[in-house]
Parts: structure tokens; C-alpha cells; sequence
């Protein structure tokens, strides 16, 4: 007995020593890696890798620091996605990050808070690099919760500013899926169009499964027959390919205005038809940035995929960077670090907002138009920047009250 | 009009894709008193065996080769595995079915990714071939229908016309009968199980490239299928299709159909007190498609248990 005792002690204090010469930090990457949306899970997780080989390629993390992804498969289900939550505490992870599904969010946000105010020493810190349902930061914030996307109501007001100024739109059908990321795009587009111009109409609001439907082209009839000449819609992955592939196929004449048009999967259902369909995203491939170019190229010959998730290179150098300053992989010391950092990014400064943690970054309204530097080789387009919205231009007020640890 | 004949067209092309994979159903359960759970991975099947044999040798070979080759595959899970399992009864079948469905929707992605297979639609029939209300419409739905219809055909022309027909037919209602004059009938079972399983592959194939092909698609489509057998009355062939156009064309109808629940119910003379339960009854038909061949099928079990043109109690 004494003699294990012994042992453990002396195990302990050998893990202990050296620790800091050599720390693995792994990050729990928890998203659907299998059914209908797996496409879009498996384009995060490369992006993923991608930004944690750069960090530890550059020793982001400070010395002797390594992260290391965990990929999860949680079907884009909540209660799935509570499991592998639970999995990841009990081997001893202490970051999450998460992004397809705001209903997935909003479970791993609050089992997140209730798992660190009972287990502090287990603590968690959650990284959301697309759920925008404005709730997360909003009247649902926790302290352990980080986004790194614009939230849908930031996106939703330079996306219909946008579209307010093109004249040859008048009618326009509200278009999402039914979760609570759906409902929020119908609510901010709803409440951003009312009173604009007094010829612009929304002629149809309208939700449907997530991941479920096959044929769209009954919905896309239904918009024709509505007149609509705009569709806004917060659809992503396969239902967005398929929505666009129906409307190509029926010959729809109406302009999508998008929030996730660029994704791999999507952009190669889009077209010739797609011409100006419009998007919303704080990275596309014309931006006429050296470094980006650089970065998406590397990306490109690494994967055979388009580049996509700026955003999530920005999460992992940010995080790293955040470990280096704390000099620590706890979650609470790194996150006070983060709470109130700028980070210089290749297209700006971006800004973690301290009161609800939300990140603030330069954000792009595209259109999908010919003849540009990159173009996708199914349509020959490529997106060309309309509109740069700065990043402190995007603070929008918040109901958020949290605290630190 | 021209709305209600984009709604009748779009009803047509699922209607008949749900009557290929419960045909093969229905011909099964009929015959053999399985219910094949695994119908809609054989459909699955179908779906990415095309997509293999097309980027390879084209699309018209692989809408031979992969039906036949899911035809097969189904003909060897009955002759060695079903009928091994056949003398523990109806409950053993039935599991092994369940099994099975599990083994394939597990295999497939180990083959073929967890992604959507770029399975496309053939540049033959990639082409708009006519306009309604503003609408183009697809040349390769039509040639879905036309293949369903050929389907039907050829099956219906099959059972009643030549005497292999004769025999399964027979031994539908006495396969005991069957057997004592002189006929395999365990045979003519293998040769059932198989022709289901190739015509569940041959709407995997020709759906496939309209819509998705990833490992999701069988489970998307189950539950379905058997709502279609159910209603349409398990074993009848002419249910089958009936049940297949019926539920096609009420959910397609019902995503065109923006009036609210309460509104509808009213109109067609089911008065609701909408002061109870109010959000329920503002929730529009559109929202509840999914529902809505469902609610079909307990209304016709309700009414008629037998299904709509069965001969036996479900």
C-alpha cells in the first residue's frame, strides 16, 4: 500500500515536472461527421486541422505548447452533442468548439456553464465558430462561451442593406430552416425590411426541416408563383446545395441573398444561373489579400477543397495566442486574455467584445459575378466584394449579463 | 391551373418513386409474409452502385447493371440467409431484416465516405423540356415517371401474363398447394425476394442523381415506404400504387398549401374552436408536410385497418 502510494506520488511528480517543456492542449471538435450535413462537418474539421498544424508549425501557443484536435460526430443532435460533452470532461479536455447548429449551441452553452460552476477544476471553454443565433450572446450568454461568426442579426443588416439598394428587387420570400438559427434569420430579415422602401414587399415566409427535405423544387414553384425576384435564406450545407440546384434546374430567375453560399459543397450546385447571388461572410476568395491568397492556396493543395472558414484559422491563432499571454491552458486564465482581445488579421483588426464575447471583424457582402481571379470552375463565377462593413460599425446592443469566474 | 398541374406532376414523379420501393415491398410481404426492413438499403444500394458504375462506363450501363446487381445480392441474403433463419418464424425474419438494414447502412459509408456521392444527372437528359407557370421542367423527372410507369408495366404484365407469374401468384394464397404440384417453392421465394430488392435498387438508381446520394438516404426513406405498404394494404399490388400516388400527391400538395390549420379544417367542413390550442391551428399546412402522410396512415387504419385495398387485417 505504501509502496503504490510511493509510486503514484513520484508518477505524479514526474507528469507534473516536465509538463510545461511539453503540453498537449486538445480541443474537442463536436459536429456532424456523419448523415445528411456530414459534408459541411468534415470541411470544418480540415479547416480545423489546417489552423492547428499553422499555430504549432509557428509555436503559437508558447513554448512547448501543442493543440490537438478531437473530432466528435454529434449528428447535429443536442442531446448527442451532451454525451460527447460529457466524454470530452471525463477524459480531461478543456476546450469544445462547435459551430453547425445553434440549437446544438445553446445545450453545450448551458452544460458548459453548469458543468464549470460544479466542477471548476474540470472547466471548459466553449469556441463557437458558426452558431449565430444572436440568444448565445445575448439573453442566454455564459462567460465560457466565444464566437467567432457575426450573429445572425449582425449579418442580416448589412445583408438587407444591401439588398434595400438594389432597385430591381421588390418582392422578396423568407426562406429558413426550422431551429431556432432558422426562426432568428426570419425575425432579423422580417423586422430589417419592414419600412425600407415603400415598393418592397415580402411576398413569403416560409420554414422547413433541417437536413430532411430532398427536392426543393416544390418550395422553388411556390416562390414563382409568389413573384419573388429575392429570396433571403439562413439554409446551409445540403439543403442549400439542393435549394439552389432545384432552382437552377427550374430556371428560377430570382436572386439568393445567403448567408453560407461559398461552402465547397454549396458553391458546386450554384450555376451559371447563380450570377448575382449574394452572400454575407467575413472571407471569399477575391478579396486582394496576398496573405489570404497565400493561406487558401496552402489550404487548397493540402485538402483539394476550397478554402472557406477564415474565421476558424482566426479562432485557433487567437486561442493559441491567448494560451502564450496567459502562460496557461486554463480556461479561465486564457479566457480573461481573450475576453478583451484584438487580434491584427490579414483583413483587419478584430475585436473580442468584453461584454457578451462576441468577436467584431470586418465582414464582406459578395455576389457571385464572371471574369474575376478565382472563380469556381462549375459556373465560372467567383465572388467580388459590394460591400466592407468594419468591424466596429457591426456592435450592435446587448442583453448579456455574465460574470467571471 | 397551372399551379395545381406543377403540383400534380411533382406528386406523380414522388408518387411513383414511393410505389417502386413498396412494390417490391408489398410483392415480398405478399408472398413470403416478410416484412423486408431493409428495403430502403437495398434502395440505398442501388443508389451508389449507379453512381460507381456511371463515373466508370456511363449511365445507361448502370441502369442495367446496378438494379440486377442489388437483385442478386438480395436473391443470396434470402437463399442463405433468410431462409436459414425461415424455420425460427415471423419474429427471426424480421430481426434479421432489421439487422440487415443495420449492416448495410454501416458497410455503405465504409465504401463510399459519409459524404454525398457527386452522382449526377446524365447531360442526356440534363435539359429543360418544357415551361409551366414560368417553371422549367426537368426532362429527367419525366424520364423517372417513365421508367416508374415501365416499371409497373412490365411487373403487372409479368404476374399476370406468363406462368412463372401464374406460380407466384398461386403461391401467394397456397404455397403449400404450390409445392405439392411439384413446383420449387422456395425457389420461386428466392427469385421474389431478389426481383423486390432490384426494383427497391432500380428507384435508387434512376432517384439517386435527382436528389442525394449519401449514406442518410435509406433512413430517410423507410419509414415512408412502409406507411405506403400499410395504407395501401400489405401485399396488394394495386394498394400499393394507390397509396404511393395518394401520399405523393397530398404532401406535395400540402407544401404548396400556405392556409393555416384551423382555416383549412374549416373549409373543407371540420369546424375548430380556435380559442383553444391557438398557435396549433395558426401553424400553416406547408409546415406540417412531413406529418401529413402519417396522419394519412392512421386515418385510413382507423376506418379501414386492412389498408385500402387489402384483404387481410393489418
Amino acid at each position: 500500500m505504501r509502496n503504490r502510494f510511493a509510486a503514484a506520488l513520484a508518477a505524479t511528480l514526474c507528469i507534473a515536472a516536465p509538463a510545461r517543456a511539453d503540453e498537449v492542449v486538445r480541443i474537442a471538435y463536436i459536429d456532424p461527421l456523419s448523415g445528411s450535413l456530414a459534408a459541411t462537418g468534415q470541411l470544418g474539421e480540415q479547416h480545423f486541422r489546417f489552423a492547428i498544424d499553422r499555430a504549432n508549425a509557428a509555436g503559437a501557443a508558447g513554448p512547448g505548447r501543442r493543440l490537438e484536435l478531437v473530432a466528435m460526430d454529434n449528428e447535429v443532435s443536442p442531446e448527442k452533442s451532451l454525451t460527447l460533452l460529457r466524454k470530452a470532461v471525463d477524459d480531461g479536455i478543456h476546450y469544445i468548439t462547435q459551430g453547425n447548429g445553434s440549437s446544438v449551441a445553446f445545450a453545450l452553452s448551458d452544460a458548459v456553464a453548469k458543468n464549470n460552476r460544479r466542477a471548476p477544476d474540470q472547466a471548459v471553454m466553449f469556441l463557437n465558430y458558426a452558431a449565430v443565433d444572436p440568444g448565445l450572446t445575448n439573453e442566454k450568454c455564459t462567460w465560457w462561451h466565444f464566437r467567432f461568426d457575426a450573429d445572425v442579426d449582425m449579418k442580416m443588416r448589412a445583408l438587407t442593406d444591401y439588398l434595400v439598394g438594389q432597385a430591381q428587387v421588390r418582392k422578396v420570400y423568407i426562406f429558413n430552416p426550422d431551429y431556432s438559427f432558422g426562426q432568428s434569420v426570419e425575425k432579423a430579415a422580417q423586422a430589417m425590411l419592414a419600412n425600407r422602401r415603400p415598393d418592397l414587399q415580402v411576398v413569403g415566409v416560409e420554414r422547413v426541416p433541417l437536413g430532411k427535405v430532398k427536392d426543393f423544387t416544390p418550395y422553388i414553384q411556390k416562390m414563382q408563383a409568389a413573384g419573388a425576384d429575392a429570396v433571403i435564406t439562413g439554409n446551409w450545407g445540403a439543403d442549400l446545395a439542393l435549394l439552389a440546384k432545384a432552382a437552377g434546374d427550374a430556371g428560377f430567375k430570382g436572386t439568393f441573398f445567403t448567408y453560407y453560399l461559398g461552402s465547397s459543397e454549396v458553391i458546386a450546385g450554384v450555376g451559371p444561373g447563380g450570377r448575382g447571388y449574394a452572400q454575407i461572410s467575413e472571407y471569399h476568395a477575391n478579396t486582394g489579400n496576398a496573405d489570404l491568397e497565400r493561406i487558401a492556396a496552402e489550404f487548397e493543395a493540402k485538402y483539394k477543397q476550397k478554402f472557406f472558414y477564415w474565421r476558424v484559422v482566426e479562432e485557433i491563432n487567437m486561442l493559441a495566442a491567448a494560451m502564450k499571454q496567459a502562460d496557461s491552458s486554463d480556461p479561465a486564465k486564457v479566457g480573461r486574455v481573450l475576453a478583451t482581445m484584438r487580434s491584427n488579421g490579414p483583413l483587419g483588426e478584430a475585436v473580442m467584445r468584453e461584454d457578451n464575447h462576441q468577436l467584431l471583424q470586418p465582414m464582406f457582402v459578395s455576389v457571385l459575378e464572371p471574369g474575376l481571379p478565382f472563380t469556381f470552375p462549375e459556373s465560372n463565377l467567383g465572388f467580388r466584394t459590394v460591400a466592407r462593413i468594419e468591424a466596429e460599425a457591426q456592435r450592435l446592443p446587448t442583453t448579456c449579463r455574465m460574470q467571471a469566474p | 391551373m397551372e399551379q395545381l398541374a406543377l403540383i400534380l406532376l411533382n406528386g406523380l414523379v414522388y408518387g411513383l418513386l414511393l410505389f417502386m420501393l413498396s412494390s417490391g415491398l408489398t410483392l415480398i410481404f405478399g408472398m413470403m409474409g416478410v416484412l423486408n426492413l431493409a428495403q430502403a438499403s437495398f434502395y440505398m444500394l442501388g443508389a451508389f452502385l449507379a453512381y460507381t458504375i456511371s463515373v466508370r462506363i456511363g449511365f445507361w450501363p448502370a441502369l442495367v447493371i446496378a438494379p440486377l446487381l442489388v437483385g442478386v445480392l438480395g436473391a443470396v441474403v434470402e437463399r442463405y440467409g433468410l431462409r436459414t433463419v425461415h424455420k425460427h418464424g415471423h419474429v427471426a425474419e424480421l430481426l434479421f431484416t432489421f439487422g440487415l438494414a443495420y449492416i448495410i447502412g454501416e458497410v455503405v459509408p465504409l465504401i463510399w465516405g459519409r459524404i454525398p456521392v457527386p452522382y449526377k444527372v446524365p447531360p442526356e437528359l440534363d435539359f429543360p423540356l418544357f415551361h409551366i407557370a414560368g417553371n422549367a421542367y426537368p426532362a429527367y423527372r419525366l424520364f423517372m415517371m417513365g421508367v416508374a410507369i415501365a416499371m409497373f408495366l412490365a411487373l403487372f404484365a409479368a404476374l399476370a401474363r406468363t406462368r412463372l407469374g401464374l406460380v407466384v401468384r398461386a403461391a401467394l394464397t397456397h404455397p403449400d398447394m404450390v409445392g405439392m404440384l411439384g413446383h420449387d417453392v422456395p425457389r420461386v421465394f428466392t427469385l421474389v425476394f431478389g426481383a423486390g430488392c432490384a426494383l427497391a435498387g432500380l428507384a435508387g438508381v434512376i432517384a439517386g442523381n435527382a436528389f442525394t446520394t449519401e449514406p442518410g438516404m435509406a433512413r430517410a426513406l423507410g419509414a415512408i415506404v412502409f406507411a405506403v405498404v400499410v395504407m395501401g394494404g400489405m401485399g396488394s399490388l394495386w394498394g400499393a400504387l394507390l397509396a404511393s400516388l395518394l401520399i405523393g400527391m397530398v404532401q406535395t400538395a400540402s407544401i404548396s398549401l400556405d392556409l393555416p390549420l384551423g382555416a383549412a379544417l374549416g373549409r373543407i367542413g371540420i369546424p375548430v374552436n380556435t380559442a383553444v390550442l391557438t398557435d396549433l391551428w395558426q401553424v400553416s399546412i406547408a409546415r406540417v408536410a412531413p406529418v401529413v402522410p402519417y396522419a394519412l396512415l392512421i386515418l385510413v387504419l382507423a376506418v379501414r385497418p386492412r389498408g385500402l385495398l387489402g384483404t387481410r387485417s393489418a
